[in-house]
């Protein structure tokens, strides 16, 4: 069965996933998703960049109310990584219990299931999972949804 | 440049009104104001109306139905700020001398549960991330993490804005809560209950404002003086500000628009956080409310769960906030909320509150929301 991702141009598939970013040839930021211009300095000089897959864990939580327009399944994490460019991410983390989430824990950026299209075809999405996690699946496992089972279209 | 007062006043409550339209409620309240005003047909040249819901034209549509159009009506969208921002369009209208008196109304009919925003795209709905109690619920966990506040503190915020309701006729939730309640409710999105998170609803506000200088009717309720209206939007970089990025820089130092909105009232209106008696502030959200106290200036950065444990914001203490009971009280219809403030804040300064604080000669209402908007507002006797 094909995948497609949930937007194209967010991130790149494969066995070690990455989100596409922009960096600004002018002040040096980053930022997600990529983006012609920079938000920081106004700068249209920017460059396409792969950011770093792994990262730490610096905000978090769980949405246990499935939010408007959203067809997968509760509860999910979603919280904010900070990456070694300097950049701090909003994403959806495969692990839905806060209590076992910790400021700086390692996480990996994995592709997870988010439901089901109109053609049967699954949706990825990008999510962060804690490092233990993350390497305990092998990179195919997380693709076909292990890491963010939970998560994931049947 | 002229001065501004605050001629009248009007509110619908807050609640649910399924036999009310948005455009029923909001002749209430512009009629309730513009009758304390003394105003009528031809004594006011502009009109702003703010509404996050309402569609198109929706200001119109109050005025069409009392016939007092033919002036210009302007629409105006800055989300949970929309009435900051339509209050200030028509305060500096006032001061540069294009009006006399301003009509300033904010109107809404939320729809029930989350609120569904086009501010996300398809794929941010898709992948979860359009969840908005979320981002209220990681700014709550760095309050947290920065300022050691703990739920225990949230719980408390809750706790003082139902008390205060209660002597609200025009708020949605009127009945006292206890600690243990909001931390029985069910978990929205950790660290935030249920009954930590304000309820989306419907309501309407009016507000008008007049050339202090001008001659009006209505002056027997006493005068008040608009001070500062003040809005602004986001600084680039900060990945929890209320503009909802998908990502930010590694930096903490990013002023927040609350904190700019207040600087430039501050000095707008010649006073300092230490100088007010009452203060209407966004509880959106229970630690919204412990970091507008801090992003404000009302405390010492880090310092908002001491001021809530203190009892300084309860009414009755040192500065207290929220003595309408709050969004957590009255329910926020976006559009209205702001200019709900207004009302309670006016009534405080006349001497007219349900809640009333003895004495209370400077005021100060402070509203932020997506954009990022941030609006401040300061009144005074």
């Amino acid at each position: 069965m094909h995948a497609v991702p949930v937007r194209p141009g967010l991130f790149t598939e494969g066995e070690s996933p990455h989100l596409l970013g922009s960096r600004c040839r002018a002040c040096g930021a980053h930022s997600f998703p990529r983006a012609d211009t920079c938000s920081y300095c106004s700068s249209d000089g920017t460059e396409a960049v792969e950011l770093s897959a792994r990262g730490r864990l610096w905000a978090w939580t769980a949405v246990t109310t499935a939010p408007p327009g959203y067809r997968g399944d509760v509860p999910y994490g979603l919280g904010v990584v900070e990456l070694p460019e300097g950049v701090r991410v909003v994403t959806r983390l495969t692990e839905a219990d806060p209590a076992r989430l910790a400021a700086g824990q390692d996480v990996e950026m994995v592709l997870v299931s988010l439901h089901r299209d109109e053609d049967g075809q699954r949706v990825l999405g990008y999510a962060f999972a804690p490092r233990d996690e993350a390497t305990d699946a092998a990179p195919g496992d997380a693709v076909a949804g292990v890491a963010g089972g939970r998560a994931g279209a049947p | 440049m002229s001065a501004v007062d605050v001629a009248g006043v009007g509110i619908h409550p807050f609640g649910r009104f399924e036999d009310r339209t948005i455009t029923d409620m909001g002749v209430v309240a512009v009629r309730a104001a513009l009758a304390e005003a003394g105003v009528g047909r031809g004594g006011f040249q502009a009109a702003f109306c703010g509404t996050a819901y309402g569609g198109v034209a929706s200001g119109h549509k109050v005025l069409s139905r009392l016939g007092l159009t033919g002036m210009p009506i302007v629409d105006v969208e800055a989300g949970c700020a929309s009435g900051s921002a339509a209050l200030m369009l028509a305060a500096q209208s006032i001061r540069g001398g294009a009006h006399d008196t301003v009509l300033v109304f904010g109107i809404e009919k939320m729809p029930k549960g989350m609120i569904r925003s086009s501010f996300f795209e398809p794929w941010q709905e898709d992948t979860g991330l359009a969840a908005t109690p979320a981002y209220f619920a990681l700014r709550a966990q760095r309050l947290m993490h920065t300022s050691g506040v703990t739920k225990d503190h949230l719980a408390a915020v809750v706790v003082k804005n139902r008390r205060h309701g209660v002597a609200n006729p025009d708020a949605m939730f009127r009945r006292e809560v206890d600690a243990d309640a909001v931390l029985g409710s069910r978990v929205v999105c950790e660290p935030l209950h249920l009954w930590m998170l304000c309820s989306p609803n419907e309501g309407a506000a009016a507000v008008v404002l007049t050339r202090g200088d001008a001659t009006r009717a209505g002056t027997a309720r006493g005068s008040v003086r608009l001070r500062a209206a003040v809005v602004r939007s986001h600084l680039p970089g900060s990945v929890l500000s209320e503009s909802t990025p998908m990502s930010g820089l590694v930096d903490d130092a990013v002023a927040a628009p609350t904190t700019l909105a207040a600087t430039a009232a501050f000095e707008e209106a010649g006073v300092g956080p230490a100088d007010l008696d009452v203060v209407e502030c966004q509880d959106t959200d229970a630690a919204r409310e412990l970091l507008s106290y801090e992003e404000l200036g009302l405390c010492e950065p880090g310092g908002s769960g001491a001021m809530i444990d203190e009892g300084a914001t309860s009414f009755g203490g040192r500065l207290p906030v929220n003595t309408s009971g709050g969004l957590l009280s009255k329910g926020e219809p976006l559009g209205a909320s702001a200019l709900g403030q207004i009302v309670e804040l006016v009534r405080q300064l006349r001497g007219e509150a349900a809640n009333q604080v003895e004495g209370a000669r400077l005021a100060l209402a402070h509203t932020v929301g997506r954009g990022a908007n941030a609006g401040v507002v300061v009144l005074s006797r």
